[in-house]
C-alpha cells in the first residue's frame, strides 16, 4: 500500500509516543519536531522500519529562532524515500548554550560534511562526528556566522560607507 | 623560500609516503578547492579535501535581501548553468506564494533550463577531455556554447549569469529572433555532439584512461548522498524531473540514462547521453510551445500583479505600474509565511531550496542544497588505492563547481 | 531598435581586405641599414605582442575566460597564446572571480612567486571590488592584497570586456619605462603592500 503522510505520523506515534511531536503539512511535506536525545533513534527506525525506509539524506541544515529560550537552534533534516517518492522533515531543538545533537554520520555518510557546515555557521556540536571542524570559513574564525546575532558585512572594511548603501 | 615559510608537520620525515597537495590554485580551471594527497610511489594512500576558497556566505545574504534580490545570488551558484538555478528559485517563491503558471510559461521554461542543462554537461564532459590531454573536443563545443550564450542573451540579455525570468514566468516574450537562433542550434548541434563523441567514446586512449577510474556502487552513492549524473553512472536512476515533476515535465517523453559501474567513463557516457535526451526535450516543447495560437501565444507570465514586476514600458510610463514595481523590488509586499522545500534536477544533482519565511521583506533562513557539496566528501572513497593521474580524472568529471560547492 | 545581430545566424562573407593589423614601428631614426629607436620602445614592443598570462580563475569569470579562450573569441590573437599555470614562467597575473578571505593567502603567494616584471589584471566586480558579495567572508577587492594594474568592470564582464582589459595592460606593457621597478615610487608601492 502507498506510504501516505497519515500511516508515516501513525508509525512514528505508534514507536515513540510523546517524545515526537508538532506534527504539521506545510505544502504537502510531513514536518515533525522529536525531542534532542533520540534523533537518532528516530532516523533508525525511518530507515529500518519495512513500511517506511527513508533511505537517502536530502538535506541537513540548523536555522537559529534567537526568541525561544531553551530551543534556539534547530537542526533540520530532509529525508526522502526513493522507492515511494515521499519527503518528510524532521526537526530537533537545541540549547543555545549547549548545542549537543549525536551525529548521523554512521546511519548516512553524507551527513559528515553537511553536519560540519551547520557546526561552522552555527556552531552546533555534533557528538560523535569524526572530524568537527570548520570546513567552509577560515579555521581561525572564533565566531558562528549565521546566528542572527552577527551581521552580514565585514567591520573592518573602511572603502563602503554604510550611509550611502542603505545599511 | 626560507624555513618560516614551510613548517613540517609532526612525523613527516619518518612517514613513508608522500603528502602532496593538489590545489587550490591548480592548472584546470575547475574552481578553487584542496586536495592533499598520501601517494605511496603512485598510489593514492588517502585524500583529505579543503573546500570554502570561494565561500561567498550566499545564505547570510539572503536573509537580508527581498526575493527578486536573491535571483543574481542564486545565479552564481552553479554558474554554468545559471537558468537552472534561477527557474528553481522562483519555482520555489511560487510555491510559497501560491502563484499558478500557465502552459506556455513552463514549456519555455523547459527550452531554457534544457539548454543550461546541455551548456554544463558540454562543459563537464569537455574538461575531462582537456584534463586527459585532449584539447580539440573542448574548442568544438565552445563554439555552440556561444550559441547558446546568444540564445540567453535574447531572451533576457546577459551571457553566463542570466538573472532570467520572474515569480510567474518570463520579463519579455521571446522573440522571433530567439526561436529562429533556437532552430538554428537544433540544426546544427546534434552534428556537432556526434563528431565530440567520435573524438572520445570509443578513442582508446580516453577509454583507458577513464575506465576504472573512481568507481563507486550504487548503496554508497546513495548513502553519500549522491545525485545527478553521478549517481545515475552508478545505477541508480533517481531524476527529479520523474520523481518530483515541476514545470509540466511530467508532459514529456525522455530517458533516465543508468550506468553500471559508476567510474568516469560512465559518467561521460551519462551526460553524453543526457545531452541527447535534452535535445529530444527541446525539440518536443519547442513543438508544444509552436501549438498556442493567437493570445495564448503572447503568455510568458502568470497573473499574479503581487509578486510579478510590471513590464518596463508599463513601468516607464505609467504612475502604478512604477509604483508596484518600486513596492515588489523593495520587499514591500506580503510574503506569506511558511517554510517550504523543492527541488529541482541541476546539471550536477538535486539542487534544493529550503526557505523559510516569517512575513517580512526578506527570508527568514534560505538554505541551498547543493549537490556538489555533498557529493565531494566521496573523493577519498573514490580515489583511494588508485593512481595519481586518475585523481585529475575522477575530480574533473564528477562535474564540480567551486560556487556551487561553497556557496 | 535591437542592435544588428551578426554571428550565427546571417553570416556575412569573410573580406581580408583591410582586416589584417601589422604592428605600427616606434618613433625613430632610420638610414642606411640601421633603425635607431629606444630601448624601451623595443623591449615594450616585444614583451607587450606576447604577454603568457596566469589565469587564476575562481568563478564566473573563469568561464568567460573559457569563452574567451575558445576560437569565437579567440584570446591568442593577443599574444597570450601560451597560458602558464605556473607563476614564475608568467608575466600577468589575471584574477578572475571572487577572492573570498581564506584564498588570499594563496593569491599573495603566487603573486610573490612571479617574476618581475609582473602585472596583475582584476577581472570582474568580485576581483575589483568585492562585487556583490558585501560579506565577511569575501576579500572586497585584491588591490587590499596585491597592486592591481587593470580593473576589468563587470559581472562577468564580456569577453570584449576582458579583451579590453587586456589591451590597457598591452598599453602598459608598452610604455613601461625600463628604470620603473627599481624606482623609489614602485618600491613605495610594494611596501605599502607589506612586498619585499
Amino acid at each position: 500500500m502507498s506510504l501516505t503522510n497519515e500511516t508515516i505520523k501513525e508509525q512514528l506515534i505508534g514507536k515513540f509516543g510523546e517524545q515526537v511531536s508538532h506534527f504539521e503539512e506545510p505544502y504537502g511535506m510531513l514536518s515533525f519536531e522529536s525531542l534532542n536525545e533520540i534523533n537518532l533513534k528516530v532516523m533508525q527506525f525511518l530507515y529500518d522500519e519495512p513500511g517506511l525506509q527513508f533511505r537517502f539524506l536530502t538535506d541537513l541544515c540548523a536555522v537559529h529562532f534567537p526568541g525561544q529560550t531553551g530551543r534556539e537552534i534547530a537542526v533540520v533534516y530532509h529525508l526522502h524515500n526513493l522507492v515511494e517518492n515521499v519527503r518528510i522533515r524532521f526537526k530537533v531543538f537545541t540549547d543555545i548554550e549547549k548545542p549537543d545533537v549525536f551525529t548521523a554520520t554512521q546511519l548516512f555518510s553524507a551527513a559528515n560534511w553537511m553536519e560540519r557546515e551547520t557546526f561552522d555557521f552555527y556552531g552546533v556540536n555534533f557528538v560523535g562526528h569524526p572530524n568537527l571542524k570548520r570546513i567552509l570559513n577560515v579555521d581561525e574564525m572564533d565566531y558562528f556566522p549565521m546566528r542572527k546575532e552577527y551581521p552580514l558585512e565585514e567591520q573592518t572594511r573602511i572603502d563602503k560607507d554604510d550611509a550611502m548603501f542603505g545599511r | 623560500m626560507s624555513e618560516q615559510h614551510i613548517k613540517l608537520p609532526e612525523g613527516s620525515i619518518e612517514k613513508n609516503s608522500t603528502t602532496l597537495n593538489l590545489g587550490p590554485t591548480h592548472p584546470a580551471t575547475h574552481g578553487v578547492f584542496q586536495n592533499i594527497l598520501e601517494l605511496d610511489g603512485e598510489r593514492i594512500v588517502s585524500a583529505e579535501q579543503t573546500v570554502g576558497y570561494i565561500h561567498r556566505a550566499f545564505e547570510k545574504i539572503a536573509e537580508r535581501r527581498p526575493l527578486y534580490q536573491i535571483t543574481p545570488l542564486t545565479d552564481r551558484l552553479n554558474y554554468c548553468s545559471s537558468p537552472i538555478n534561477n527557474t528553481g528559485w522562483h519555482l520555489t517563491c511560487e510555491k510559497l506564494l501560491g502563484v499558478k503558471i500557465p502552459k506556455r510559461v513552463d514549456y519555455l521554461r523547459i527550452i531554457i533550463m534544457e539548454l543550461a542543462r546541455i551548456s554544463d554537461h558540454l562543459i563537464c564532459n569537455s574538461v575531462v577531455g582537456v584534463d586527459s590531454g585532449a584539447y580539440t573536443g573542448f574548442l568544438y563545443v565552445m563554439q555552440y556554447r556561444e550559441l547558446i550564450y546568444e540564445i540567453y542573451e535574447e531572451i533576457c540579455g546577459s551571457r553566463l549569469t542570466t538573472n532570467m525570468g520572474r515569480i510567474g514566468g518570463f520579463e519579455r516574450n521571446f522573440t522571433n529572433l530567439a526561436f529562429e537562433k533556437l532552430e538554428k542550434f537544433l540544426a546544427e548541434y546534434p552534428e556537432v555532439l556526434r563528431e565530440f563523441e567520435n573524438l572520445f567514446t570509443r578513442n582508446r586512449i580516453f577509454m583507458e584512461r577513464t575506465i576504472g577510474a573512481g568507481p563507486i556502487s550504487g548503496e554508497r552513492a546513495l548513502n553519500y548522498g549522491f545525485t545527478g549524473p553521478n549517481l545515475r553512472a552508478a545505477g541508480v536512476d533517481y531524476d527529479v524531473r520523474v520523481h518530483t515533476p515541476y514545470s509540466s515535465y511530467e508532459d514529456f517523453d525522455f530517458e533516465i540514462p543508468v550506468g553500471t559501474t559508476g567510474d568516469c567513463y560512465d559518467r561521460f557516457l551519462v551526460r553524453n547521453q543526457e545531452m541527447w535526451q535534452s535535445i529530444n526535450l527541446i525539440k518536443q516543447a519547442y513543438r508544444k510551445v509552436q501549438e498556442f495560437k493567437g493570445a495564448e501565444a503572447e503568455v510568458y507570465h502568470a497573473d499574479a500583479p503581487a509578486y510579478y514586476l510590471p513590464e518596463k514600458k508599463d513601468v516607464y510610463t505609467k504612475m502604478e505600474a512604477l509604483i508596484w514595481h518600486f513596492k515588489i523590488i523593495m520587499g514591500e509586499t506580503d510574503i506569506p509565511p511558511g517554510e517550504v522545500y523543492l527541488s529541482v534536477e541541476g546539471a550536477n544533482g538535486e539542487l534544493g531550496f529550503y526557505l523559510i519565511s516569517d512575513g517580512g521583506r526578506a527570508p527568514y533562513r534560505l538554505h541551498f542544497r547543493r549537490p556538489c557539496f555533498i557529493y565531494y566528501q566521496a573523493y577519498s572513497e573514490l580515489t583511494k588505492g588508485s593512481m595519481l593521474s586518475d585523481a585529475v580524472i575522477v575530480m574533473s568529471s564528477l562535474n564540480l563547481i567551486a560556487g556551487e560547492m561553497d556557496g | 531598435m535591437a542592435r544588428p545581430v551578426r554571428f550565427n545566424i546571417h553570416p556575412i562573407a569573410a573580406d581580408i581586405k583591410n582586416n589584417i593589423s601589422v604592428t605600427e614601428m616606434p618613433p625613430g631614426h632610420t638610414g642606411e641599414g640601421f633603425f635607431a629607436t629606444r630601448l624601451s620602445d623595443v623591449v615594450g614592443l616585444a614583451r607587450k605582442n606576447s604577454i603568457w598570462p596566469l589565469p587564476f580563475a575562481t568563478s564566473c569569470c573563469g568561464i568567460e575566460f573559457m569563452a574567451l579562450m575558445g576560437s569565437h573569441y579567440d584570446f591568442a590573437r593577443f599574444g597570450a597564446e601560451r597560458l602558464g599555470f605556473s607563476p614564475r614562467q608568467c608575466d600577468l597575473l589575471m584574477v578572475m572571480g571572487t577572492i573570498a578571505k581564506k584564498m588570499g593567502p594563496p593569491l599573495k603567494q603566487v603573486y610573490l612567486q612571479m617574476a618581475e616584471p609582473r602585472w596583475v589584471m582584476a577581472v570582474g566586480a568580485c576581483a575589483a571590488s568585492g562585487g556583490i558579495f558585501d560579506s565577511y567572508s569575501v576579500l572586497q577587492g585584491i588591490d587590499q592584497i596585491i597592486p592591481v594594474d587593470v580593473y576589468v568592470p563587470g559581472c562577468p564582464p564580456r569577453p570584449e570586456a576582458i579583451i579590453d582589459g587586456f589591451l590597457r595592460i598591452q598599453d602598459l606593457v608598452g610604455e613601461e619605462r625600463l628604470r620603473r621597478r627599481n624606482s623609489e615610487q614602485y618600491q613605495g608601492l610594494m611596501d605599502s603592500y607589506g612586498i619585499k
